[in-house]
């Protein structure tokens, strides 16, 4: 369903950690090349425009500040004109855009403008979103400001770079730290140049890398059980990733509405979910995920990646409470109370 | 839109399954409703299947047509309905009736 729409992108990372000098490599590959580029920056000048060479013919500089702020309006704007001039033929066919947010970004309102608005959802599937993080001050900054923890939090490919400006100690403790906030997250170093490409081709949807990124969805999950006997582990500040899991079948209308009430209650505080599910009377396993109060339509996966269960990796903002209660107690509740079927109002 | 009632199209909403294949959507949403009135029953409320959405009536016999189940949720809280998915409470009724 999706390979018929443009592929979104968020690139996201706190100041100064690289996103603009990332960008330029992605785009200076061939893989990339029919990409456009929306940019968000703060002041008057875009520095970050006129870095970014390639693609100046497809680049719309939002001009009233963060991302955040304006979002609905300004991006959603400047998406549907993109999307209206490539259209028109006034711009080449691009099959891929990528946003560039601002360091003080958080991406969750930028993936929600893409993928719920009524215009946009039907011209765009999110893609991955990578999180930049230098490791000079990547420890720091996540130790001292939300959002680039968010940041993390909400990345399925996160790159850390100016690695050769810090030691290989300093490094493995950054790796460690964002594999703790964000365990289903594929972590890179920044001078793995060959890869840079796959940070954004290689996602959910696309076919060839479906098995795989379920795979490392499911070891995510299994490493976060047991991670959770060590406290500190699964825990950065207050964001914490718990992983549920579910040994037996489970019913589509249960399951969808644990969680249709789960993400309107504590939506704003659930920033990633990841899953498959084990589905009543489907052979194949079964994809969900989402941002926050957004669900992706979920999807059905080849094979199975392990043995027959349902495991979810849910990070969150904050402790809400016995996730693993809730959604065991949900799915195995009885549910043959009468309902009504209504003919008239 | 419906010639008969006038209603708009149902929107699309993951809980009605996205790609997934589901045997039948009505009977789906037979379940769904089901499912619902064992958490909604405690704030008196009671979900009812009519046609491809559903329509949920409050305690004073106020009813409200939703969608989907994404619509269910700000529906029930505006028919004081507030129903938290991490209630122990909650959590011990159902696990009672397992």
């Amino acid at each position: 369903m999706t390979r018929d729409l443009i592929t979104a992108n968020v690139l996201t990372g706190f100041l100064g950690a690289g996103k603009t000098t990332l960008l330029n490599r992605l785009l200076s590959g061939p893989d990339l090349g029919d990409t456009a580029v929306i940019i968000n920056e703060f002041g008057d000048i875009g520095l970050d425009h006129l870095l970014v060479e390639k693609v100046d013919g497809d680049i719309v500089l939002l001009k009233s500040g963060c991302v955040c702020c304006t979002v609905r309006g300004d991006l959603k704007d400047a998406v549907l004109s993109l999307f209206e001039r490539r259209a028109r033929g006034d711009i080449p066919p691009f099959r891929r855009l990528v946003i560039e947010t601002t360091g003080l970004a958080d991406p969750a309102p930028i993936i929600a403008t893409l993928a719920a608005d009524i215009m946009l959802k039907y011209h765009f599937a999110i893609g991955n979103v990578v999180t930049v993080l230098d490791v000079p001050n990547g420890l720091h900054n996540l130790q001292t400001f939300e959002e680039a923890a968010r940041q993390v939090a909400l990345a399925d490919r996160i790159v850390l770079t100016k690695t050769d400006l810090a030691t290989a100690d300093a490094c493995a403790a950054l790796r460690a730290a964002v594999e703790a906030i964000n365990p289903a997250a594929i972590v890179t170093s920044g001078d793995e140049s060959g890869a840079a490409a796959r940070l954004l081709t290689q996602d959910i949807h696309d076919l060839g890398s479906r098995p795989a990124e379920a795979r490392r969805w499911v070891t995510s999950a299994r490493h976060g059980d047991h991670r959770h006997t060590s406290p500190d582990r699964n825990r950065h500040g207050e964001i914490r990733a718990v992983s549920l899991t579910m040994d037996r079948p489970i019913a589509w209308a249960r399951f969808s509405l644990w969680l249709s009430l789960l993400v309107h209650r504590h939506g704003t505080r659930i920033l990633r979910l990841k899953g498959i599910l084990d589905v009543e009377g489907a052979a194949s396993p079964v994809v969900v995920h989402g941002v926050q109060h957004l669900i992706h339509p979920p999807f059905h996966l080849g094979d199975w990646p392990c043995e027959r269960a349902s495991l979810l990796v849910v990070i969150t903002d904050g402790d809400l409470g016995d996730l693993q209660r809730s959604f065991s107690a949900f799915m195995g509740m009885r549910a043959e109370a009468h309902v009504g079927i209504t003919t008239s109002l | 839109m419906c010639g008969l009632c006038g209603a708009f199209a149902n929107a699309d909403h993951w809980s009605q399954g996205g790609d997934v294949a589901l045997v039948m959507p009505a009977a789906e949403r037979m379940r769904q409703a089901a499912a619902a009135n064992w958490v909604l029953s405690a704030r008196g409320l009671k979900l009812s299947v009519w046609a491809d959405r559903f329509v949920l009536r409050g305690p004073t016999g106020k009813s409200v047509v939703v969608d989907h189940l994404g619509a269910l949720w700000p529906a029930a809280d505006s028919l004081g309905g507030h129903v938290d998915p991490l209630d122990p409470v909650l959590m011990a009724r159902l696990e009672d009736a397992q």
